[in-house]
């Protein structure tokens, strides 16, 4: 990684970044992914989130479904571990709770493929800063 | 399967209803939304920009004056205001002066700090740097416990990634400005958390409090003045920069501004990290964020700050919660846990429970902390055992007021509050176990008998025969009796029987 010189030049980062992420989401974009969030903070990891996002990786790239899958810390919902949370180019993001493989696979077949409704979602209740 | 069910029960109701309590992401901005391995995308979150702007448009006064009128208070149990501290130690003249992040989280059943660190890395060494430039140190610590290795890797990640772009070593952002940071560990003891006992402990000697002042702003690590926040209250701090002190003060009650993590567990159904603006009430996290009492049960309590803390009853629930009302409602805000207990907590047997870690945990360096903690223990055990007397009750109060006023640090000073809050809220739990030996949550043992009902006794003798001490006797077809004496009361037989046939007194 460069070395930034000048706050002009992390704003600058920042810019392109930003630019990067929203073509990453938008729906028109050529760069435009599906985002699968996993949360692997201690507690994520402990209910078993490690092998969920192993498999989300290794089997969205099977299936030829372009995504991109992160790991990220703690979402909150900690009674509902391992949670994933998906975002459809040009939609809100989706979370699930108790997540395990033979979910993951539920959740690529047919909420990311198929776009039907499925069980185990969790309703946002919060607003971010 | 079973628990899904219930859990997309409770889902659609909770989305029916109109007015959910708002949560407010601050300090958790990031948690859930960035790879915590990766700067990119904290930078892309504006991350760095708060230390980009205070060090090129900003005075370290003017900083430290956008801190004062955001009203943000320490996070870590005091809730002393951030500024203010910033300003005394910005004051202090000395040739070293030194940063430290206090991620000691010994409250047991915490886990805010924890979650940050490996949620958002970066806003904490942000806000240390900023924290540095305005109080002219050049040197940051963050003293993390060792039992939390994930949150060590992920700092350790961050910290390399930050110095190879820039935002961390010498000439920050080309600027000139220089500031670095090292992890000390800590081994985990609960007073390593207090602030002198922590820099004792980085300085290699035993983690024990000593008097202040000199309070570690004026005289801390290696005697250098040296700012000590909390993790959480760091985290707030680059928000607070970028989105202005007026944002931040418009969230929050009149002397309680922002938000405050928590860490909910307890007897709840949605056990969870849940932040909220300042002035949110105990119902509001209860039953709305946190789903209500597990399996319909009637809510008891909640324990706020731990060890140190007291406990909020039915008639604080709609309290709203802050710094001030949770000390004048007998608890304290401590660092954010809440644990919430239900019908079938005994709350002497939680008092006991808090004794039993804060007996533990003391350093011993002085004697009512040392001893008090002792004696108060015992009392509860014997209240607990039923050999409980009146007096006893008297001496819990009297002595936990001696321990109060004469211990030398927080731990002592604020160690009898689990027991004086329980005999405050819930002197008919104590006078029970007193005077009718009885225990109605059926939590203590020797307060319980184990009965037969002989008119549902059909005389099966399977209890006789799973009683591991053979506590009872019978002849077969006719009702069974259990020797008191013997019994141990591990409840095998109430389990086995059929019949329903045996009870607990
Ligand atoms: C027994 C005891 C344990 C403490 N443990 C912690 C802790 O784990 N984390 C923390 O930030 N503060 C803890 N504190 C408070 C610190 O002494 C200090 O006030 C705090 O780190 C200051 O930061 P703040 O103003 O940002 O809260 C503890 C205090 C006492 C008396
Ligand atoms: S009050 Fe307790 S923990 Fe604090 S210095 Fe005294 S003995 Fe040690
Ligand atoms: S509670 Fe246990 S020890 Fe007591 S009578 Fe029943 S089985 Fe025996």
């Amino acid at each position: 990684m460069a070395k930034l010189d000048s706050a002009a030049s992390l704003s600058q980062m920042r810019d392109q970044l930003k630019v990067r992420n929203s073509e990453l989401s938008s729906k028109d974009s050529p760069q435009s992914t599906i985002q699968v969030k996993v949360t692997m903070a201690t507690c994520g990891i402990a209910s078993g989130s490690r092998p969920v996002f192993d498999y989300m990786k290794e089997e969205l790239g099977k299936r030829n479904i372009p995504a991109l899958v992160t790991k990220v810390g703690c979402m909150g919902f900690c009674y509902a571990e391992p949670t994933i949370e998906i975002t459809m180019p040009g939609k809100a993001p989706v979370m699930f709770g108790f997540v395990n493989t033979k979910k993951a696979d539920e959740i690529i077949e047919r909420f990311i493929r198929k776009g039907e409704t499925i069980e185990g979602v969790i309703p946002m209740n919060y607003e971010i800063a | 399967m079973k628990r899904g069910t219930w859990h997309v029960a409770r889902i659609t109701c909770s989305l029916s209803r109109k007015n959910m309590a708002k949560q407010i992401r601050i300090a958790l901005r990031n948690c859930g939304v960035i790879d915590p391995e990766r700067i990119e995308d904290y930078i892309s979150r504006d991350g760095y920009m708060a230390l980009a702007t205070v060090l090129t448009e900003l005075t370290p006064g003017a900083v430290i004056e956008i801190m004062k009128k955001s009203g943000l208070r320490g996070r870590g149990g005091g809730g002393f205001p951030a500024g203010l501290k910033w300003e005394i130690t910005r004051k202090v003249q000395a040739d070293q002066k030194y940063v430290v992040c206090n991620a000691d989280e010994g409250d047991p059943g915490a886990f805010m700090d924890r979650s940050i660190l490996e949620g958002d890395p970066h806003s904490v060494l942000e806000a240390m740097a900023i924290n540095g430039y305005c109080t002219g140190a050049s040197k940051g610590l963050v003293y993390i416990r060792a039992e939390y290795p994930l949150a060590i890797d992920r700092l350790k990640t961050a910290m390399k990634q930050a110095r190879e772009m820039g935002l961390l070593g010498d000439n920050i952002l080309g600027t000139g400005f220089n500031f670095d940071i090292d992890i000390r560990y800590g081994a985990g003891a609960f007073v390593c958390g207090e602030e002198t006992a922590l820099i004792h402990s980085m300085e290699g000697l035993r983690g024990e409090p000593t008097v202040k002042p000199p309070f570690p702003s004026v005289e801390g690590y290696l005697k250098k003045p040296t700012n000590v926040n909390n993790v959480e209250t760091f985290a707030n701090v680059p928000v607070i920069i970028n989105k202005g002190w007026e944002w931040f003060s418009s969230i929050g009650t009149e002397k309680s501004k922002g938000t405050k993590v928590f860490a909910l567990a307890g007897k709840i159904n949605n056990v969870g990290l849940v932040e909220v603006p300042m002035g949110t009430t105990l119902r509001e996290v209860i039953y709305e964020i946190g789903g209500g009492i597990q399996y319909g049960k009637e809510f008891k309590a909640a324990q706020t700050g731990g060890p140190s803390g007291g406990c909020l009853t039915k008639k604080h629930l709609d309290t709203p919660i802050d710094y001030d009302n949770l000390i004048a409602a007998g608890s304290m805000m401590g660092s954010g846990g809440l644990i919430v207990m239900d019908e079938d907590d005994c709350m002497v047997a939680i008092a006991k429970f808090y004794l039993e870690f804060t007996v533990e945990e003391s350093c011993g360096k002085c004697s009512p902390c040392r001893i008090g903690n002792k004696r108060l223990h015992e009392i509860l055990g014997k209240i607990t055992q039923g050999n409980g007397t009146m007096e006893d009750i008297d001496k819990l109060r009297n002595l936990g007021q001696v321990i109060k006023d004469t211990s030398l640090c927080g731990l002592g000073q604020s160690s009898p509050n689990p027991v004086l809050s329980t005999i405050d809220n819930f002197i008919e739990e104590y006078l029970e176990h007193v005077k009718d030996k009885k225990c109605r949550s059926k939590v203590c043992k020797s307060l319980m008998q184990y009965l037969v009902l002989p008119e549902k006794c059909i005389g099966c003798t399977l209890c006789a025969r799973n009683c591991p001490v053979n506590a009872i006797s019978g002849e077969r077809k006719q009702a069974h009796l259990i020797d008191q004496e013997k019994c141990i009361k591990c409840g095998a037989c109430l389990e086995k029987c059929k019949f329903n046939a045996i009870i607990i007194n």
